[in-house]
């Protein structure tokens, strides 16, 4: 298809694929991960059974595996192109699982420690994932890290609250112990209760990665009764932990969660192994606006539980001090569910109520005076980037930075600080990053021959299978994700587009014959007439219109015959490699995209 | 020949034509041809004349002869019917297919050696007939098939790939079809299917005889630097000045169609075809004024592209003989085949 324009002008800017941005926003997964794992390329290794050094790629980037592989939140599955092709994400995050479970004997790609150090000190303070990823990039470096943890054991919440039925202690005591099995000083029940004395403790920096350790209350009439400190009213992340902790064995017949967020779900599954029969999650809001991941809320309502819309908690009703149950209003929510009317008032009985509507930072343990500075919501002013504070040896991440988020982004977190602690300590300005930089390797082997699999496999995602429900409930640490088979992890792997493997266009070669444009599966391709136009006024001209606007828009340098430029809309693309096929000048090539991203003390090493 | 065969996407956004099809169902075999081949581009373009046509697929007859250009029916439209014939011989076929069906859209697609080389005496025949069809010559000056030999549509001076000049004089089809009485003549080059479509849709909607000659590069014998049929050449010879397009007869018109100069003239049913742009007083009707005008270009070295001749006036071949309306497949066998004694009655009148 070719379309028309103004003669004479000159057409839109070329793109600039020289740019790293570019292509990696192709790899729709890799880019909407926070620690840019890459996806595509660990895919084909399990395709390949090379699970070891599928594991070791997603150890450089995410540094947790086996943990993420049955706990991340997965922000890469609803970007994944697969979605737009045939309505279901790659199973990405399942698929890590495979490649930790069968990873085999990895020790000689896991790092190590030097004998002599570089004498320099960095203090930690917690040992949740992002005080882990700072050990795990620094101690290689020859720096000798402490970590300073109040609880008896390390993981942060990923052992006191992550239930352990997702995911089973052996699997984090694991990957927890390979960073600290490099040497790394960590000293337990060590609450650290002033920065001031750990300032001046002869650190060269201090790594703050002490999470949002506080569960909010809900302030409603009844609250403290007689007992101000009600043994029925649990805070969700406290509960959770005295779980963890082996201080909580049972809970009442009757539960009432109040919200419906993550915590929410491993609260109501916790209670259900606990002794809990008649399980309700409380939620203000119609479903479409929950924060649970939708595999939780199916998992939770697999196990029972019912999930209760529209309904805003009121009071807690006692009898006598005691706790009964509570007062709910049910209202009816506008479209946006940014407007309510209360309808009526019900009262639900109950044994307990688990209270999971969020968590806050708290720093009691940092002197205001010390020039830390604070912003809103009781959170320390931090620089995005680099992760300082206004301390200039004080460094931040994880949940104690921006408020609860989630691991892998308590990982990239120390990824950065890491880099800005290796920078302060040598002296060199925080803000200067090493820059990402990428390799492009053409994929072609032969005439029409790939070094991927470029056919698309129409296979559907594949189900997780899970414990039989009867046997959930017999213990309260049985896994209840099983993993993949060999088959359902065959046919899975097939699925993945490899969006790495990217279009490469040369312009001067082409010869303007339209092979590619007819070839092309999804009619992503025009050769337009463009002199004249702004990138925004090509839309109408293409092939296929897009309709995707967070895609982004290929557009060549002029081609030599008519001096048209070729245009490819992203957004569609399946990286079949027809383009290529058909293309009889090799104008369009496919090149495998490998992005090199910097970690503290090494550039960027690509992996191919 | 690509490693796969072109997916089919599920959640791909598919426009549907008015018998609710999509372009998919208007697809073939996957070519086989070189790639790069201008003939897979007119295949494009006749997949997209089809679909926005909407023709049912199964009332479609594709014929073709021998050479790459006719092997392309395989990749398009595999629900219609097929026959590839001896070489040279197709418009012969196609005839005798059209008198025995009317109702099919009959679309002979062929070669520059195929139809101008041997078979220019069944072309001539079905042209002066006004056969009911839609006649494709995918035109690169050589016979790619047998490997690049010249073709009877080379031009003087032309230069094969290894270097010869073409000493003969080519025949141009649509000077041919001028002077034979042909009643639509139109040319096309592969490379630019914004002018193809129209014409290959009013070609396929022409009652009688439709002529288009396409320009079609053969990348692998005949895109070089000295010949006068590559996409360089054609890029910087071709006058698309006659620009063409259709509207069938249940479209919508939609706007910058007025332009200044343009020509309609009406189909037999109703369809139009608008010749925009057309050079001062170029009467698409006169075949005389419109052959002094080709020389002219042709002399100057140009390649004028367009629909440049169309008369509707002329009656088909069916009108001629008189054949009768629902075509010689719907007659009863008694009446097809009167038997012994009728045939002996017929012979005593000739006696
Ligand atoms: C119930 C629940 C379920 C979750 N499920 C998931 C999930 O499935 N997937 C996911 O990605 N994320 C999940 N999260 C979020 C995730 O666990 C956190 O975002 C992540 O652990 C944050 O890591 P961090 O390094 O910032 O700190 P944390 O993991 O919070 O660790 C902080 C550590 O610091 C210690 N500490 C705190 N203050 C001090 C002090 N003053 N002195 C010494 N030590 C101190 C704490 O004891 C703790 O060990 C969940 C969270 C909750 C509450
Ligand atoms: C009777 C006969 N003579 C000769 C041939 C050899 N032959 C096969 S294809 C071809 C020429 C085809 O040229 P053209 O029609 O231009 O097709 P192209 O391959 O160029 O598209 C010839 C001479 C044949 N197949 N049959
Ligand atoms: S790889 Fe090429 S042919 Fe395949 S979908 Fe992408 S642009 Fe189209
Ligand atoms: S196939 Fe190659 S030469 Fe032909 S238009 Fe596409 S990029 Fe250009
Ligand atoms: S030889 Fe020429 S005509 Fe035949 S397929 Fe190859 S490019 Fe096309
Ligand atoms: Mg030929």
């Amino acid at each position: 298809m070719t379309a028309g324009g103004d003669g004479g002008a000159d057409p839109p800017a070329a793109t600039d694929v020289g740019n790293p941005a570019y292509y990696h926003r192709v790899v729709d997964c890799q880019w909407a991960c926070p620690a840019h794992t890459n996806v595509p390329e660990y895919i084909r290794l399990i395709g390949q059974e090379r699970y070891g050094e599928a594991y070791l790629l997603n150890r450089q980037s995410n540094v947790f595996p086996a943990i993420l592989g049955r706990t991340c939140d997965r922000p890469c599955e609803p970007a994944c192109r697969r979605q737009r092709v045939d309505g279901d994400p790659v199973a990405i995050c399942r698929l890590k699982r495979v490649a930790a479970d069968l990873r085999g004997d990895v020790a000689a790609g896991l790092p190590r420690a030097p004998d002599t150090k570089n004498g320099r000190r960095i203090a930690c303070i917690g040992a949740g994932p992002s005080s882990l990823t700072v050990a795990n990039d620094l101690m290689p470096l020859g720096y000798e890290v402490t970590i300073f943890e109040r609880h008896l054991k390390p993981g942060g919440l990923m052992r006191s609250n992550i239930p352990a039925f997702r995911l089973p202690a052996p699997v984090l005591d694991e990957e927890v112990g390979v960073i600290l099995d490099m040497g790394v000083d960590i000293r337990y029940n060590s609450p650290v209760d002033s920065l001031r004395q750990m300032l001046g403790a002869g650190f060269d920096a201090v790594f703050i990665g002490s999470g949002a350790p506080r569960g909010k209350e809900l302030d409603l009439p009844g609250r403290g009764g007689d007992d101000p400190d009600d043994p029925h009213i649990h805070i969700g992340i406290d509960w959770l932990e005295s779980i963890a902790f082996g201080h909580v064995t049972a809970i009442g017949e009757r539960v009432l969660i109040i919200g419906v967020g993550n915590t929410a779900m491993d609260c109501c599954r916790s209670s259900r192994r606990l002794g809990g029969r008649d399980i309700k999650v409380m939620a203000r809001r119609p479903r479409r606006f929950f924060k649970a991941s939708p595999w939780e809320l199916e998992d939770a309502e697999e196990e029972g539980v019912e999930i209760v819309v529209n309904h805003a908690p009121r009071r807690f009703v006692r009898e006598g001090g005691r706790l009964v149950g509570v007062e709910f209003d049910v209202v009816e929510w506008d479209e946006e569910a940014a407007h309510s009317r209360v309808l009526e008032q019900v009262v639900l009985p109950c044994d307990d109520v688990i209270l999971a509507i969020g968590q806050e930072n708290a720093f009691p343990w940092v002197e205001r005076d010390l020039g830390l500075e604070f912003g809103p919501g009781e959170l320390p002013v931090v620089n995005p980037v680099t992760m300082q504070t206004s301390l200039p040896e004080v460094f931040i991440g994880g949940d104690a930075a921006f408020g609860a988020k989630n691991i892998i982004w308590a990982v990239e977190h120390g990824h950065q600080a890491a880099i800005s602690i290796d920078n302060h300590c040598r002296q060199v300005a925080v803000e200067e990053r090493p820059p990402l930089t990428m390799n492009l390797t053409s994929q072609k082997m032969g005439l029409q021959q790939w070094s991927y699999h470029n056919d698309y496999n129409p296979a559907s995602r594949q189900p997780m299978r899970h414990l039989e429900l009867s046997r959930r409930f017999q213990e309260l640490n049985l896994e209840v994700e099983l993993g993949f088979t060999a088959e359902a992890t065959a046919r899975e792997v097939q699925r993945c587009l490899n969006c790495d493997v990217q279009t490469d266009f040369d312009a001067p070669l082409c010869i303007e014959c339209d092979a590619c444009i007819d070839i092309c599966p999804v009619r992503c391709l025009t050769i337009v007439a463009a002199a004249g136009l702004e990138p925004a006024q090509l839309g109408p001209l293409l092939s296929t219109p897009p309709t995707n606007p967070e895609q982004a828009l290929f557009i060549s340098e002029p081609l030599p015959q008519t001096g048209r430029v070729m245009v490819k809309d992203e957004n569609l693309c399946v990286h079949c490699g027809l383009c290529a096929e058909r293309c009889p000048t090799a104008a369009w090539d496919m090149v495998k995209f490998d992005l090199a991203i910097p970690y503290a003390g090494r550039v960027g090493i690509p992996i191919s | 020949m690509p490693s796969i065969t072109k997916p089919l996407i599920p959640l791909l956004p598919l426009a549907r034509n008015e018998l609710g099809l999509t372009m998919q169902d208007y697809q073939g075999g996957m070519s086989t041809l070189c790639a790069g081949c201008g003939h897979d581009s007119i295949t494009a373009a006749l997949i997209q004349a089809f679909f926005e046509l909407s023709l049912p697929p199964h009332m479609i007859a594709k014929l073709s002869g021998i050479g790459c250009s006719s092997k392309t029916p395989a990749y398009f439209a595999s629900r219609a019917h097929g026959f590839n014939s001896v070489h040279g011989r197709m418009a012969t076929i196609a005839t005798g297919a059209g008198a025995a069906n009317r109702e099919l859209t009959l679309v002979g697609v062929s070669g520059d050696g195929d139809s101008l080389s041997i078979g220019l005496g069944n072309l001539a025949h079905a042209i002066r007939r006004n056969v009911n069809m839609a006649y494709l010559i995918e035109n690169n000056g050589v016979y790619g098939l047998t490997k690049g030999q010249f073709s009877a549509s080379a031009d003087v001076g032309s230069r094969s790939r290894r270097g010869d000049s073409n000493l003969l004089q080519p025949v141009d089809p649509i000077m041919l079809g001028l002077s034979l009485g042909a009643t639509f003549l139109a040319r096309g080059f592969s490379g630019d299917k914004a002018q193809l479509v129209p014409i290959l849709k009013a070609a396929v909607a022409h009652r009688g005889f439709a002529l288009v000659d396409i320009i079609s590069p053969c990348v692998q014998f005949n895109d070089h630097e000295g010949s006068t049929k590559s996409y360089r050449y054609m890029r910087d010879h071709e006058l698309r000045e006659i620009e063409t397009d259709f509207i069938g007869q249940h479209e919508e018109i939609v706007g910058s169609l007025a332009r200044d100069r343009a020509t309609a003239v009406t189909m037999h049913d109703g369809a139009r075809v608008q010749f925009r742009t057309v050079p001062e007083g170029y009467d698409p009707k006169d075949r005389g004024q419109v052959e002094a005008y080709l020389r002219e270009r042709t002399g100057r070295g140009e390649i004028v592209t367009g629909l440049l001749f169309l008369d509707e006036s002329q009656q088909d071949m069916h009108e001629t003989a008189l054949t009768p309306p629902n075509g010689l497949a719907q007659l009863p066998f008694s009446k097809l085949c009167p038997g012994s004694a009728e045939l002996e009655s017929f012979q005593d009148g000739l006696r």
